[in-house]
């Protein structure tokens, strides 16, 4: 049969020396190797004390946003989850009653509104498509859960802390890829 | 202290030995679990367990606990007499070797108007190095009777496979052991110490080759890797102590140890001087603090001989079963016969 390249190599397949028999010196070449190693750098990285940044492109879990005045930017207009190509979004609209106007920004908000993390392929497209700024991916990932149910972020999981009643909150969890036009 | 013909206080002073000696060897073997996984870690570029305490010093007391706690099964079809006797024997067995070895010189206390003199050795008989190898044969009973009593083929046929090594390879430790008895002319642990302590090397510069024999079948008396062919996982699943749970698991897995522990012991002592500490002389020191540089000495050799057992196993692949063979067979015995011939021989030219 022909070669399909040169490289091939044919294998030696002659009795073993009395030198190899004894095996003695290759066993002595190894634990020189594995001794060697004594003095590598680990690599290792304690996960819960030190942690790996995130690269500036990843993308994260999901946090529907507030202006500054603490108001929920979104409008349940259903833009990212007509966007959505897992089908990983739901929500519910409401209108919004007289007094209100300080807890939503515009007259129709999300009375409920879901995302399935374990639909969610963080493509981040939700976020390309909303036209209000309210949803953006941040640096985190969606810790495990014993329970499918445990996955479906509502919005209590998902809305950031008010900036206003919990500023220092609202800090932690804006990131740094926060949306920053108004 | 002399009553009904019995010397009471050597009683009591064999049984703290015992006790001491036991309580030692345990807690020397779980720190050697601790140790190999540590060893593993560092040898492969990893940390290791390092979350129970500082450093992962709790480990060991975390993995008995586990062990403690599992449910214990013992299958239908095994007999049951034998199931339970099997990992018992192993930790007999591995236990028993300490009772020969002389951990010290001597010490000396004078409390409460009691002067004695109390020697570190839990008995001197003057065929020691027979008592150590009447004890390792035995311990292949630990293996086959696990193996056996376990009702399952490949239990059996790692049980099988532990008992052939076993035994082939006693013949090579033993063949290399009798060129270093006919040196010393002793088989008492204590005189082949003193022997190496007073003013002549150690007894490897004399017997290089048998101690290198000496120690390739060490590895295989001790089931250990590259020779650990019954409990070869790939092979047979987990081996002889594959329907073993619990702590006849742990009993198993912890005789390992021990065994590895006492023959680290018995290797410092025959070839490298026991509890000599080089380039001090014992006897100018007190009696206490000579035992006490002793004890270290030996330790110090023990720790050096148990890290080299790890170190050889996260770096050899397993042996195959007919690379075991051959290499026992006719690789180990031959040598260990050409080193009795020479040492007998030189033993005789030099008598003229």
């Amino acid at each position: 049969m022909q070669a399909l390249t040169n490289r091939g190599k044919s294998v030696e397949r002659k009795p073993m020396t009395l030198l190899e028999r004894l095996y003695l010196p290759a066993i002595f070449k190894g634990m020189a190797i594995t001794f060697s190693h004594i003095f590598k750098k680990v690599p290792t990285i304690r996960y819960p004390e030190q942690k790996r940044p995130f690269a500036k492109v990843s993308r994260g879990l999901q946090v529907l946003n507030r202006d500054e005045e603490g108001r929920e930017r979104c409008t349940a207009c259903g833009l990212c989850a007509v966007a959505c190509p897992a089908e990983a979004i739901t929500m519910e609209a409401a209108e919004r009653q007289r007094g209100e106007e300080h807890l939503y920004r515009e007259e129709k908000y999300a009375a409920k509104y879901e995302i399935n993390m374990l639909r969610c392929i963080f493509c981040g497209l939700c976020e390309e498509a909303c036209p209000k700024d309210a949803i953006y991916l941040s640096e985190t990932f969606a810790p495990s859960n014993l329970q499918r149910k445990g996955f479906i972020y509502g919005k209590e999981d998902l809305l950031i802390p008010n900036p206003l009643t919990h500023p220092e909150e609202y800090n932690k969890a804006k990131g740094e890829k926060a949306p920053t036009t108004k | 202290m002399t009553l009904l013909a019995i010397d009471w206080g050597m009683l009591v002073e064999k049984l703290v030995l015992i006790g001491a000696i036991i309580s030692v060897s345990l807690l020397i073997a779980m720190y050697s679990t601790y140790a190999e996984r540590k060893v593993a870690a560092i040898l492969q570029d990893r940390v290791g367990p390092d979350r129970a305490g500082p450093w992962g010093i709790f480990q060991p007391l975390a993995d008995g606990g586990k062990l403690f706690f599992k449910e214990e099964i013992i299958p239908n079809t095994s007999n049951k007499l034998l199931f339970v006797m099997g990992p018992c024997l192993a930790m007999l067995t591995a236990m028993m070797t300490s009772a020969v070895i002389p951990w010290g010189n001597q010490i000396h206390f004078n409390l409460f108007g009691i002067d004695r003199y109390i020697n570190l050795q839990i008995a001197d008989i003057n065929i020691g190095v027979l008592f150590i190898f009447g004890v390792v044969s035995l311990g292949v009973y630990g293996i086959m009777i696990g193996g056996w009593a376990s009702n399952n083929k490949f239990s059996l046929m790692a049980a099988m496979r532990g008992a052939s090594q076993v035994i082939s390879y006693e013949l090579a430790m033993g063949i290399s052991l009798i060129a270093l008895l006919m040196l010393t002319g002793s088989l008492s642990m204590k005189t082949i110490v003193e022997q190496q302590i007073q003013g002549r090397l150690w007894n490897v510069a004399y017997q290089p080759l048998g101690f290198l024999l000496f120690f390739i079948c060490a590895f295989a008396e001790c089931n250990r890797a590259p020779f650990d062919l019954s409990e070869a996982e790939n092979e047979l699943n987990f081996g002889y102590h594959q329907e073993y749970s619990s702590m006849k698991l742990g009993f198993y897995l912890f005789a390992e140890y021990i065994n590895m522990f006492i023959s680290s012991v018995i290797m410092a002592t025959l070839y490298f001087g026991g509890y000599d500490m080089p380039f001090v002389n014992e006897a100018n020191l007190s009696v206490n603090v000579a035992a006490i540089v002793g004890i270290v000495a030996l330790m110090a050799k023990v720790f050096i001989f148990i890290f080299i057992f790890m170190w050889v196993r996260w770096t050899l692949p397993r042996f195959r079963y007919d690379q075991l063979m051959n290499l026992g067979w006719k690789s180990l015995i031959p040598l260990a016969l050409i080193n009795m011939f020479i040492t007998g021989a030189v033993i005789l030219w030099r008598q003229g």
